[in-house]
């Protein structure tokens, strides 16, 4: 094991960057060549920095691992940093998209480009640090600290209508974690703690769990985001630049989905059961209702962005069926959708660049003249759809069989949404791809430039490899979500042996 | 009074005899050396304040003084420096901006003085008399100072306004001191207090205590005693504007901590019923009415308001988490406020002065940088959102009314903190989102040094959260 701070390390490197970033000035050709190199580099050296953690991660032990405990007598709160095998994967993930990101943008954002990569910088410190914070205080700063960059990056970098879209993200998403601070400060009261590992051993009251699971929900909901508190997200999603869509999709989704499993499921085991047929409603409503919505869109992002909120709809069935298969194959759908829906915006994004408009309408018989491009899209086509053989398949396929356990009614309903996320995503590559080459300005559009390759090749590879091979997300997860599970039964039944013991 | 006992309460009083003498010597200074004099008596002035806090906190003990009537003890230095350090930034930011707009008069430093002692008057107040002093000589500096530009129609309206409703509320809370005296025969905070741990309640003392508190609710402009506020804010010379937004608002609010958590702590049940009613309208008021706001300082009127709302929920609590919970939040708000107001004087053009409306703002983030990136930690830090300040500031006072199972209270006030974000996201809005406007004239060094250490400090808050904890934790201990 490594005895230095590794954890704050790679969380606080990107903040690091930035103090080397903000004396160049972004005026000139050469200053904004510096700034896009050093942000590249940087964010480079916490994703290699990140493969240390992935590195020393003992996958046998469920427990917290590379704990940093620094007490903050008088604040509330203390820093303390870990990782176990629910959150240890999604660092890999944050670090390993961002330098994607900062390509994807070197040559569509000239315009303050250094307050731009400022943003990106400040908002993966953010984002690493949800996942290691092991404390909740610090967990919830981080989680809404998020929200700063990303409101300044739909603002000044987005489309046509970004300032309604920033301001809806940015207020949606506020209203939902206020309650949850309040639940949090409720827990605090109760267990004396602000300490994550501690809270998981302390047992809340039954009554109490209930609120505190709603007021969790509230904000979780609103992330994730479910049916019906999603409409932020197809707005922000079609005004953010490419880069920020991809950390969107990427990683920020994925914070509604490891709160869940974070909090939650362990922490209020009897609301969690209570109120499974809930969510499992809402999650089939969402993986239905949003996918028919997807088919009918004429803009590529609000298609792709509909078909993120179906996606997780399998990640919440997948949590609340609260077995081995659902939860893992939760985690690994986040995983997997973060990889694929990344790649989708950046695909869409690669053809934003060259025509400046998302309507579907606009293109048509690309692979005439963009044959590589052509591949990339279909491969991650198909990983959306969950095609065998892509990595979108063994979370889908995971999720439903953790459902069919819980719930086989759920199940089949949800099955239905194969079939409709196989109508849209086709249809969508059908006319954005196949046909005519008619229209003139298409016919000049080039092949993958070098930098598109080296964007999307790797995030191919990853996403064919994890789908024939899923061993090594499925091995780093499995110990902790057994704990997870195990724990999270172990409650239910001693509270329902509780309550024949009352009769 | 025995000499050593005058001895022991003026050695408890040293700072405030400082102010006090200094003042009057200041005057002096300005009366015979004419009105060039305002630099050196401005310059004197903060040097007084600084002189004064440095006894304050290394030499001053612990103790009673007058028979009771003026306390030094943790809390009152806490709120003391607190003070003293916004009406030297005050003072600092008024410089430029009165040479500027010709209102330089040596009575200006030598006014924010004496209101400064008055404010340390009342922090110190065990007493129903000594309260009413120090309030008053609070407040009759301030109506001057609200005026003191008084070639401007609007600085004299404000003036006017401010010294009616400021008399109309200093009478009623008068008339709320003589009936508590009248029903417990003592004006002392602690004999107060011990006639009602006895089980009396006589129904005119409360009247007594609603009137008192309603003399201080007008003062840190609680709604619904608030209607004064944004109308001062926007009338008053901005440098004035900032002062009466920290250093009175700190002072009024300690008197208000002091008073129902020493004299009438037995009666909690009573107060804190009234703590709960301001608070909540506080924070709807000043969370809604701000949102149609164009003109920056009364934008910022209303935003003072709703943090008024905010500080009263850890009031309301009424306990050792909530009284420290109130004491971090004035920290935090009057950093804040201190800074903003430094950012809206730098808003300032050559040919047109100086200027009000949020729209001037706009585009902010690419003609100034500095500026703009301070204004925007301070807009989100008021806004609540981590991991500035203004969060635990928020953080502490709604944990302490979770505690007290406040939770109705805890929930309105975070919703109104959603509500409030939006017009603090306006602003950067406008100063990051929209097409630059005409270009500030460059901003005096002392405005870049207040707004600069405003906004570290709101950001790096995080990291000296645990030492001002702990000092927090020591004031508040005072009365638990």
């Amino acid at each position: 094991m490594t005895d230095w701070p590794i954890l704050s390390v790679v969380t606080f490197i990107p903040l690091v960057t930035v103090l080397f970033i903000l004396p160049i000035r972004d005026d000139t050709e050469t200053g904004r060549r510096n700034i896009r190199n050093v942000t590249l580099l940087g964010t480079v050296f916490t994703f290699i920095l990140s493969l240390f953690i992935w590195a020393g991660f003992d996958a046998s032990d469920a427990g917290f691992q590379m704990v940093e405990n620094v007490e903050m007598a008088g604040s509330g709160f203390s820093y303390a940093m870990g990782v176990d095998g629910i959150s240890v994967l999604f660092v890999i993930l944050t670090t390993f998209l961002m330098p994607f990101c900062i390509l994807a943008s070197w040559k569509s954002v000239n315009h303050r480009v250094r307050d731009y990569m400022v943003a990106f910088l400040i908002l993966e410190t953010m984002m690493i640090g949800v996942f290691c914070a092991l404390d909740i205080v610090l967990f919830y700063v981080f989680f809404e600290a998020g929200l700063i960059p990303m409101f300044i990056i739909i603002g000044v970098w987005g489309g046509k209508r970004r300032v309604y879209a920033s301001f809806k993200f940015f207020l949606y998403t506020l209203l939902g974690s206020v309650l949850m601070l309040l639940a949090i400060m409720a827990m605090y009261w109760d267990a004396g703690t602000t300490n994550i590992a501690e809270l998981l051993q302390h047992d809340f009251p039954a009554s109490m769990q209930t609120w505190l699971w709603l007021a969790f929900f509230a904000s979780f909901a609103v992330k994730m985001p479910m049916w019906p508190v999603h409409t932020w997200l197809p707005d922000a999603h079609v005004e953010a630049p490419t880069a920020g869509s991809v950390i969107l999709a990427g990683i920020l989704l994925k914070l509604g989905g490891y709160g869940f499993l974070r909090f939650s499921l362990p922490m209020f085991p009897l609301a969690s059961a209570d109120f499974a047929p809930f969510i499992f409603t809402l999650s089939v409503v969402a993986i239905i209702y949003t996918s028919l919505v997807a088919m009918m869109q004429d803009d590529i992002k609000k298609l792709i962005a509909y078909s993120s909120v179906a996606h997780m709809g399998y990640v919440t069935m997948g949590i609340f069926a609260a077995n081995q298969q659902g939860v893992q194959g939760a985690i690994f759908q986040m995983i997997s959708h973060g990889l694929v829906s990344g790649a989708l915006f950046l695909c869409v994004g690669v053809v934003y660049d060259r025509l400046h408009t998302r309507e579907i309408a606009a293109y048509g018989g690309l692979v005439n003249n963009m044959p590589k491009y052509a591949v990339a899209f279909m491969i991650f086509t198909m990983a959306n759809v969950g095609l065998p053989g892509t990595s979108g398949f063994v979370g889908e396929f995971l999720t439903l069989m953790g459902a069919f356990r819980a719930n086989t009614w759920v199940a089949l309903f949800a099955a239905t949404g194969v079939i409709l996320s196989a109508a849209y995503a086709l249809w969508l590559y059908r006319r954005v791809i196949f046909g005519p080459l008619e229209k003139e300005n298409l016919k000049a559009m080039l092949d993958l430039s070098l930098r598109e390759k080296v964007i999307l090749y790797p995030l191919i590879a990853l996403v064919l490899f994890f789908g024939v091979y899923p061993a090594p997300l499925l091995d780093a997860t499995a110990v902790s979500v057994d704990a997870l599970v195990n724990q999270y039964s172990a409650s239910l039944q001693a509270a329902s042996q509780l309550a024949q013991g009352m009769q | 009074m025995t000499a050593e006992l005058l001895n022991t309460s003026l050695q408890l009083s040293v700072p405030e005899l400082m102010l006090a003498v200094g003042a009057m010597v200041l005057l002096m200074i300005g009366v015979f050396t004419g009105e060039r004099s305002v630099t050196i008596v401005s310059g004197l002035a903060v040097a007084l304040l600084i002189m004064s806090g440095l006894w304050l906190v290394l030499f001053t003990d612990n103790g009673a003084a007058y028979g009771g009537a003026f306390l030094s003890d943790p809390f009152a230095r806490f709120m003391k420096v607190l003070a003293l350090i916004g009406s030297i930034t005050a003072m600092v930011m008024s410089v430029g901006h009165a040479r500027a707009e010709r209102i330089d008069k040596f009575e200006y430093p030598v006014l924010l003085v004496i209101a400064t002692l008055g404010m340390m008057l009342m922090i110190s107040a065990n007493d129903l008399i000594a309260f009413y002093l120090g309030l008053e000589l609070q407040s009759l500096a301030l109506y001057v100072v609200a005026a003191i530009n008084r070639d401007s129609v609007r600085s004299t309206e404000a003036g006017l306004k401010y010294f009616v409703l400021g008399a109309l509320s200093s009478g009623m809370l008068l008339y709320g001191a003589s009936l508590v005296y009248g029903y417990t025969g003592y004006t002392g905070f602690d004999e107060i207090a011990r006639v009602l741990g006895e089980g009396e309640r006589p129904l005119g003392l409360v009247f007594g205590l609603v009137f008192l508190l309603t003399g201080i609710a007008f003062k840190i402009s609680a709604v619904p005693f608030h209607m004064w506020t944004p109308d001062v804010y926007e009338g008053a010379p901005t440098p004035v504007t900032a002062f009466f937004s920290a250093a009175p608002k700190i002072a009024a609010m300690a008197i208000f901590i002091r008073l129902v958590s020493s004299a009438f702590e037995p009666i909690r049940i009573d107060w804190q019923q009234i703590v709960v009613f301001l608070s909540v309208a506080s924070m709807a008021l000043g969370a809604f009415a701000a949102i149609g706001q164009r003109n920056i300082k009364r934008l910022m009127a209303y935003s003072s308001i709703g943090h008024m709302g905010y500080a009263l929920v850890g009031l309301a609590a009424g306990t050792q988490a909530g009284v420290r919970g109130v004491i971090i939040y004035m920290l935090i708000y009057m950093v804040m406020t201190l800074g903003t107001f430094a950012c809206i004087l730098a808003m300032r053009r050559k040919e047109e002065g100086n200027v009000e409306n949020i729209d001037e703002l706009a585009g902010l983030s690419s003609t100034n940088p500095f500026m703009a990136t301070m204004l925007t930690i301070l807009m989100f830090s008021l806004a609540g959102i981590p991991p500035l300040a203004g969060f635990f500031g928020k953080y502490v006072v709604f944990a302490a009314a979770i505690q007290a199972e406040l939770y109705w209270l805890a929930v309105i006030g975070v919703l109104a903190s959603v509500v409030g974000a939006y017009y603090y996201l306006r602003i950067i809005k406008i100063m990051w989102f929209d097409e630059p406007a005409p270009e500030f004239a460059p901003v005096a060094g002392e405005l870049k040094l207040v707004y600069g250490i405003s906004g570290l400090f709101t950001l790096g808050y995080i990291i000296v959260a645990s030492p001002l904890g702990l000092a927090a934790d020591i004031a508040a201990r005072t009365f638990f």
